[in-house]
């Protein structure tokens, strides 16, 4: 019990920090419409997630319908051995031997999208880095202590806290970056197998398709909505015509 | 015995007054011909009404009321159900429009002192109402199971805790020593029954008491005070169709802003749908900063105004049940703040201002300059009421004319 109070108690200044915006978090700008994209974002997904990661809430078929995935890729690609093409995307993993293994066990990730919001998990998925006082030996800017490896490590490369010569903006007359030297910043100190910008584009992507995820009726809904709209803008005229037809004479 | 054997409708109302009622209340009711853009909320809030009742019975259907399979119903519904997505974003949606006409509707209570004799049952029926679409939301919020739904519940019903026996009153009100399964249930069945039944009664009580009295308007003029040679009000029109035809351009107006923020802002920016209630139900784990809907943010902020739990309780039962005896604190001669004195036009204002201040800092962190404002906020609350039969009854009003002004 003890344990999972000390759980909590670390937990909670992550979020307080997140959500009081001391970290700042990189805009991610989610675009739902590009499918190549999306589908990138569920490879990446099934692949370096899925292992600890399940989305409970999702299906396998709507996900290859809504982002043009046939049938048989995904099954070869995407769908683990034992599921169905129309099952709900769990994983084997038991709730018991993860919180044995992460003290806590993953979370569903279906809708963390809504939950964390796509700046903060852009920002998340980027911001590990080496602390050896640490289980798993990484440590999170923005999630102070997290239970998680950095799953992404490889790609990536060895980020470090410290001192650093950081870009912080650019010469107007120029065009060269400006750089200074500051305190408590995180740098790449080792390559990983991706560049920088490879990386931030992979991560882009599986935050767009964890968007997706969390939502994954979005798009169609807007649209119906500006029919919606259009309906109710041509209503408005005869309402209005009969409105003022009646009250003419009302003086 | 009939006057009237030969048609069908004649055939009815002998055995049932159908046309007499419809006479009554829609073709024959005489309304006001001078309603302003405030006099569209009353049947905007019926027609919120209807659609939390239509969306509420379908969402039932698919909706499972365990602790176990309720969170993964609400996203059955949202995925997997046809059309689910647009049920459930309609009824949550709806929640905040209902809460918006109802606000505005009682508003305009206030800026045309509607409430005053001889239509202290009407505002009476209209407060109940109130209370009960506050229990309503209350407990709708608990149904979906995310972490807002969670520890919502336990922050309200520990607030009974404070009462005499307040430790058995809040075990019995959550049927558990904490909110589990059997809170949730409970919750369930009242939500989609016990108040439901409640509220539509209260409408029609609130419906016929007006009828019987007649509508007031934006100037405060009693209309039946002068009649036509027929016995029909000189400044009135018959409801149907004249107020039908009128209601419907509010009504798709209302559509409109509705539709909007429903299809493409249906979080409401994280005050209508929290952030935080995406993610199920977890009692080891305290959310950093529980916030309620933005419809109880006032009265939250006015509870969270105290720093003795107890006192916030009282001051925040105090604020709702301060409404019910408005009609006996308006002492004024007039009904319309049109000609009421400048102290209660801008008592109204300050306090349309400070009502939706506090609404919002209901929903922000009561720290710093917020809980000082919250504080200002719940003194200027309190005084605009308490203080009302002095300012009301000493304030020089202007006169009343004898028929209403503006017209259409």
């Amino acid at each position: 019990m003890k344990k999972v109070f000390a759980l909590i108690a670390a937990f909670i200044p992550a979020i307080a920090m997140a959500a009081g915006g001391h970290v700042h978090l990189d805009e991610h700008r989610t675009d739902l419409h590009d499918t190549a994209s999306l589908q990138r974002g569920a490879k990446i997904f099934a692949n370096y997630c899925m292992g600890c990661h399940s989305m409970e809430h999702a299906r396998y078929n709507r996900v290859a319908k809504d982002l043009g995935i046939p049938q048989e890729m995904m099954m070869d690609n995407l769908v683990f051995a034992d599921k169905k093409f129309g099952d709900l995307m769990t994983i084997a993993m038991e709730k018991e031997d993860a919180k044995r293994w992460f003290g806590n066990p993953p979370p569903d990730l279906t809708l963390v999208a809504r939950v964390r919001r796509p700046d903060w998990l852009y920002t998340y998925l980027r911001s590990f880095y080496e602390d050896p006082m640490r289980p798993w030996g990484v440590n999170n800017v923005v999630f102070k202590d997290v239970g998680m490896p950095n799953v992404l490590g490889h790609l990536q490369g060895t980020q470090k806290m410290g001192t650093a010569e950081v870009k912080v903006g650019i010469d107007p007359l120029t065009g060269q970056d400006i750089t200074e030297v500051e305190d408590n910043v995180l740098y790449l100190a080792e390559e990983g197998e991706l560049s920088a910008e490879e990386f931030d584009k992979l991560v882009y992507d599986l935050v767009n398709y964890m968007v997706y995820m969390a939502e994954p009726i979005a798009l169609e809904r807007q649209t119906l909505g500006w029919w919606v709209l259009l309906f109710l803008a041509i209503f408005f005229v005869p309402v209005y015509m009969l409105n003022k037809e009646y009250w003419k004479d009302v003086k | 015995m009939s006057k009237n054997q030969n048609t069908l409708m004649g055939w009815i109302d002998d055995r049932l007054p159908v046309t007499q009622t419809y006479e009554k209340h829609m073709s024959k009711y005489y309304a006001p011909k001078n309603f302003n853009f405030w006099y569209f909320f009353g049947v905007l809030s019926m027609l919120m009404l209807a659609n939390q009742i239509l969306t509420g019975i379908w969402l039932t259907m698919n909706y499972v009321p365990s602790a176990e399979g309720a969170f993964a119903s609400v996203e059955y519904i949202m995925r997997d159900v046809e059309w689910g997505w647009l049920l459930r974003y309609m009824h949550s949606t709806g929640a905040t429009f209902f809460f918006i006409a109802v606000y505005l509707h009682m508003m305009r209570a206030v800026l045309y002192g509607s409430y005053q004799k001889p239509r202290e049952l009407i505002w009476i029926f209209g407060m109940l109402i109130y209370l009960a679409l506050m229990a309503e939301a209350f407990m709708g919020y608990v149904l979906p199971w995310g972490q807002m739904s969670y520890w919502g519940a336990q922050v309200i019903i520990s607030l009974f805790s404070v009462l005499p026996y307040g430790d058995a009153l809040t075990e019995w009100i959550r049927g558990d020593f904490l909110i589990s399964g059997a809170t949730l249930n409970r919750f369930f069945a009242l939500h989609v029954i016990a108040v439901p039944l409640v509220l539509v009664m209260l409408v029609v009580l609130h419906l016929l008491a007006l009828h019987e009295v007649g509508s007031n308007n934006p100037d405060g003029v009693d209309i039946k005070k002068l009649k036509d040679e027929n016995g029909k009000p000189l400044d009135g029109v018959p409801f149907h169709p004249y107020y039908t035809v009128h209601d419907m351009v509010g009504i798709v107006v209302f559509l409109m802003i509705f539709c909007t923020v429903m299809f493409f802002f249906p979080e409401g920016n994280g005050f209508m749908l929290e952030y935080a209630n995406f993610e199920p139900a977890n009692g080891l784990k305290t959310p950093e900063h529980i916030a309620p809907v933005w419809y109880f943010g006032s009265f939250y902020s006015i509870l969270r105004a105290f720093p003795d739990k107890v006192l916030g309780v009282i001051a925040m039962a105090a604020a709702i049940a301060i409404l019910f005896v408005l009609p006996w604190l308006d002492r004024s001669p007039v009904k319309s703040w049109r000609y009421k004195g400048w102290i209660s036009k801008i008592f109204i204002l300050v306090f349309a201002v400070t009502f939706v201040l506090l609404t919002w800092l209901g929903t922000q962190p009561a720290t710093g300059v917020n809980l000082i404002l919250a504080r200002v906020g719940t003194a200027i609350y309190f005084a605009f009421f308490v203080l009302m039969p002095f300012y009301s009854s000493m304030e020089k009003t202007k006169p009343v004319p004898e028929r209403v002004t503006g017209g259409h």
